[in-house]
């Protein structure tokens, strides 16, 4: 495993291109442009005020940077550095900016969602699409490009409309049965629109491309209900995570709940396996001990590696304030690893542990559990691999195989807080508060892996 | 009627007199004592004199009284050596008076009697009275005991309802504490999205405010330095009722095409199970079929519909993957193959338990069995035994006795004799096979000297040379 050197980076902006070649950072309001496996820089972009938002058009051909406080977005190209765009949203505001599918629309949220305006770069026409609904996700492309579909709400109810994104022609707009739609995804196949209810109503609503009612799923009713969903690569299983700690999957063909996964404080499974993170503070030099503890933990060299633990094992669970709104509790995050077979979960209100299910044997695989939060966890898009780190300088990798941490080496310490994967696999992204680093992977993993882990 | 009314129904017919030396004693009196105290009045009233003495029994009479008074022990009234008829006056006056005190003890006696009868059947009376009254009382203990057992089943039932009612309570307690939390999460949560909401709103206010004051309003715009092609480079298309159509179609074509392939999906996959299911039959029947010759207990029926299922499934299995009708035939038969392989399995099981059972409770009992089975075998092998150790005895018998030379000889060679049997047959037509063999020889031989006589005249002399060579060299 081979660590680039750490770049500077603002917001969290860090994006590579959808063909993988290149890696375009945002540093205040310079828009940088690398290439990925060289890191030389190629492009520099000035852009007129701190970018709020960076994107790649879909052909990897135009980058857009919206600043939402100036109401501006800025387009550059990578073939012709000399061409420029910019999208000046006026006096009503922009809250947020995105591409379309085909990579020559720009589709601009204004303050308080009053409208979607619709840009086009080939012909500077301009569409508008009223009362967008101001939700989690209210919009969302299928995967093939064709289709959008936006969530609307006029006069108290929630619609759908989905458009057809060569033209923008409004194909579809049906009513939904949600009481506060707060989100839709579409699946990836583009056949099915999965719509789901505000956490005050356990509601997943089904639609068909056509906008017909395939059907809906409630599990339970008045207490807090759906926190995430998300759809497996293969279409088949649509994951939904809810607020009662526990992920239910229906199936594609009948709509129905085949299994619900637990995340139960105290674990008897004799099959998963649970990794522990356990710390170890070596001292770089133990002579003078008043300078170690004046300067602090930086001299102390945290390695940490997991260990496993014996059934049956204790997650620490943190309760959460009844009296506030959107408690941490409840399954926040769910992933899918891009052959469908595994299924990683994290339950709020034991954030630093992450869950690996199986999705053959619809069991629980592993159990892994950090000394802190976890902050972010991705699959690698080629393999069944799992990346996360949680917010410490260390990443930390599972397979089937087993388990690896490792330790990001670089000075005055990097603090992982997310990370994003190569679409190759081959490599990682690591961003800091301030930083990005490259992790580029060893192409025999495995002789790593057994370097350093616990298997079972 | 009440004791004491059936009393006073009774007093009614008692004399004054009895009565008063009677009432100190128990209330009630029997019946019979009526007569006789009623009898006994006349003594006491104006009684009419009985004839028993007159003037001309006087002497008998005398006499008699005398022994009558005698008889009751007291002094004689007269005596004969008075001589005279008359009367000793005093002696008649004093036993008058002894008879009257008699009379009068007797009364008395007779009065105690009777009241100590009355006493004792008012004592009978009275038990009798109270063995009905225990009776009376029995019957109400054992009421108010199937009572009490009744109260207290009551009670029981009581109690468990009670404690039922307390779960429930606990229960709906617990329901209504989730409830409670349920409001208040979700109150806390409509709380949270109302402040939200009024945010943006006064948000809102503040901008519109902002825009009705501001008097410069900035257009939107865009500023392209050059169009761009389109992605797939293709031309816009004018927005028309074709390009709709065109979408609507498209649409369509994509749910179609995505729900072909789910189909074509499925049917694999129906294939591949119908496929095993039908492995898995065959094999079932396999094994049943396997173990039927020892099982007693088959059904004949069974084997033909087995059979025929066999029949049917392996000619028509194409059109068993597509009709209702085969498939029902196929998960029937494969349930009822199941079913019976089942059933022997679990036989198999209880019967290896059985044999395990026995081996295992009791050790004497296998011993013995065991046991039986030795004594049995042993029993059988005994006269083999015997049999085995004579036959030795005679054999010995016979190869060390002594005997004359005849049986020797023909002993010695005994086991050789039929073998010689044959040999000597053999040697014997071997033998005729060798004087025909010479006989024949001889004749060619005269018939080739015969023939060598007649050719040389026609001079011939090798063949001649060869031909008795030939002859004359063959053994």
């Amino acid at each position: 495993m081979n660590f680039s050197e750490v770049f500077k980076q603002s917001n969290q902006l860090c994006k590579v291109s959808p063909d993988g070649k290149y890696l375009a950072t945002c540093v205040q309001y310079r828009l940088v442009v690398r290439d990925v496996s060289t890191l030389q820089i190629l492009q520099l972009y000035t852009c007129l005020d701190q970018i709020s938002h960076m994107d790649w058009s879909s052909d990897s051909l135009f980058i857009l940077c919206a600043m939402y406080k100036r109401g501006l977005v800025q387009v550059w190209s990578l073939e012709q550095p000399d061409w420029h765009c910019k999208i000046d949203e006026g006096s009503i505001g922009l809250v947020s900016s995105r591409w379309s599918p085909d990579g020559r629309h720009i589709l601009n949220t204004t303050e308080f969602h009053l409208r979607v305006t619709v840009w086009s770069l080939c012909t500077k026409a301009v569409s508008y699409i009223k009362y967008p609904k101001a939700c989690q996700k209210g919009i969302d492309f299928s995967r093939d490009g064709c289709y959008m579909a936006l969530a609307e709400r006029r006069d108290c109810k929630d619609y759908v409309s989905v458009f057809v994104c060569d033209d923008w022609h409004l194909l579809r707009h049906f009513e939904t049965e949600t009481q506060d739609l707060a989100g839709l995804e579409w699946s990836p196949n583009g056949c099915v629109l999965a719509v789901w209810d505000s956490c005050l109503e356990y509601k997943v609503l089904l639609y068909s491309l056509d906008g017909r009612l395939l059907s809906a799923y409630s599990a339970y009713e008045w207490s807090l209900g759906v926190k995430s969903v998300t759809w497996s690569p293969n279409s088949q299983f649509l994951a939904i995570g809810s607020y009662d700690e526990k992920v239910r999957i229906l199936n594609h063909i009948t709509w129905k709940k085949i299994t619900q996964f637990e995340h139960p404080s105290s674990i008897n499974n004799t099959k998963a396996v649970v990794y522990k993170e356990v710390e170890k503070r070596t001292a770089v030099g133990s002579d003078d001990l008043s300078l170690h503890i004046t300067i602090g933990t930086a001299l102390y060299n945290t390695r940490s590696k997991y260990e496993i633990c014996p059934s049956p094992v204790q997650i620490p669970v943190v309760k959460p304030d009844p009296d506030r709104a959107n408690p941490k509790i409840g399954v926040s995050s769910l992933a899918f690893s891009s052959d469908s077979r595994y299924l990683a979960t994290k339950n709020d209100n034991m954030a630093s542990v992450v869950w690996v299910w199986d999705m053959q044997k619809m069991s629980l695989v592993a159990v892994l559990e950090q000394t802190s939060a976890v902050r972010c966890f991705q699959w690698d898009p080629c393999r069944p691999r799992l990346a996360l780190c949680t917010g410490n300088t260390t990443l930390y990798l599972w397979s089937p195989a087993g388990c690896v941490s490792v330790q990001v080496p670089t000075e005055g310490g990097f603090q992982v807080q997310s990370l994003n994967w190569h679409r190759s696999g081959d490599s990682l992204m690591l961003l800091g508060k301030e930083q990005l680093c490259l992790c580029y992977m060893d192409t025999d993993q495995e002789d790593n892996i057994r370097e350093f882990t616990a298997t079972k | 009627m009440s004791k004491t009314s059936y009393c006073a129904y009774l007093t009614g017919f008692i004399s004054p007199e009895v009565k008063d030396t009677c009432s100190s004693s128990v209330e009630c009196r029997s019946p019979p004592l009526i007569q006789f105290s009623q009898s006994s009045v006349p003594l006491h009233r104006n009684y009419i004199l009985s004839t028993f003495c007159t003037e001309h029994n006087v002497q008998e009479c005398l006499s008699h009284i005398n022994q009558e008074v005698s008889s009751l022990g007291l002094p004689p009234v007269w005596t004969e050596s008075s001589g005279s008829s008359e009367m000793n006056v005093m002696a008649v006056l004093n036993c008058m008076y002894d008879l009257i005190q008699l009379h009068h003890r007797g009364l008395r006696t007779l009065e105690n009697m009777e009241v100590e009868q009355l006493k004792s059947s008012s004592n009978v009376d009275h038990l009798h009275c109270l063995s009905l009254l225990k009776l009376i009382l029995n019957e109400q203990l054992e009421l108010s005991k199937r009572g009490n057992t009744g109260l207290l089943e009551r009670e029981r039932q009581l109690h468990l309802k009670v404690k039922s009612l307390q779960n429930c309570l606990k229960n709906e307690k617990d329901e209504v504490q989730k409830l409670q939390n349920i409001i208040a999460s979700r109150a806390s949560q409509y709380n949270h999205e109302m402040k939200r909401k009024e945010r943006e709103f006064t948000k809102l206010k503040e901008r519109l405010n902002q825009l009705l004051v501001d008097k410069k309003e900035k257009k939107q715009a865009i500023d392209v330095l050059n169009n761009i092609g389109r992605a797939d480079g293709k031309r816009s298309l004018w927005k028309t009722q074709k390009t709709e159509a065109k979408h609507e179609g498209e649409m369509y074509k994509t749910l179609l095409s995505d729900y072909d392939t789910r189909q074509r999906e499925m049917l694999l996959e129906n294939a591949e199970l119908k496929k095993v299911l039908q492995q898995i039959k065959k094999e079932m029947v396999s094994i049943l079929s396997l173990r039927k010759p020892i099982r007693k207990d088959d059904k004949h029926p069974d084997a033909g519909i087995q059979d025929e299922e066999q029949v049917f499934d392996s000619s028509k299995e194409s059109v068993g993957l597509f009709s209702v009708h085969a498939r029902e035939k196929l998960t029937n038969s494969i349930r009822l193959q199941w079913r019976r392989l089942k059933s022997h399995v679990e036989r198999l099981d209880s019967q290896g338990s059985l044999y395990m059972g026995e081996n295992k409770t009791d050790d004497a009992i296998s011993r013995e069995t065991h046991e039986e089975e030795m004594d049995r075998l042993k029993l059988e092998i005994q006269p083999c035994k015997d049999f085995i150790q004579t036959q030795q005895q005679l054999l010995q018998q016979q190869l060390s006795s002594p005997c004359d030379e005849e049986t020797t000889s023909l002993l010695s060679n005994c086991y050789m004799l039929q073998e010689r049997e044959r040999f000597r047959e053999e040697w014997k037509t071997l033998e005729k096979q060798r004087n025909l063999f010479e006989r024949e020889r001889r004749n060619c031989t005269e018939a080739a000297i015969s023939i060598n006589s007649r050719h040389a005249s026609h001079s011939l002399p090798c063949a001649r040379k060869k031909v008795c060579c030939l002859y004359l060299h063959k053994p």
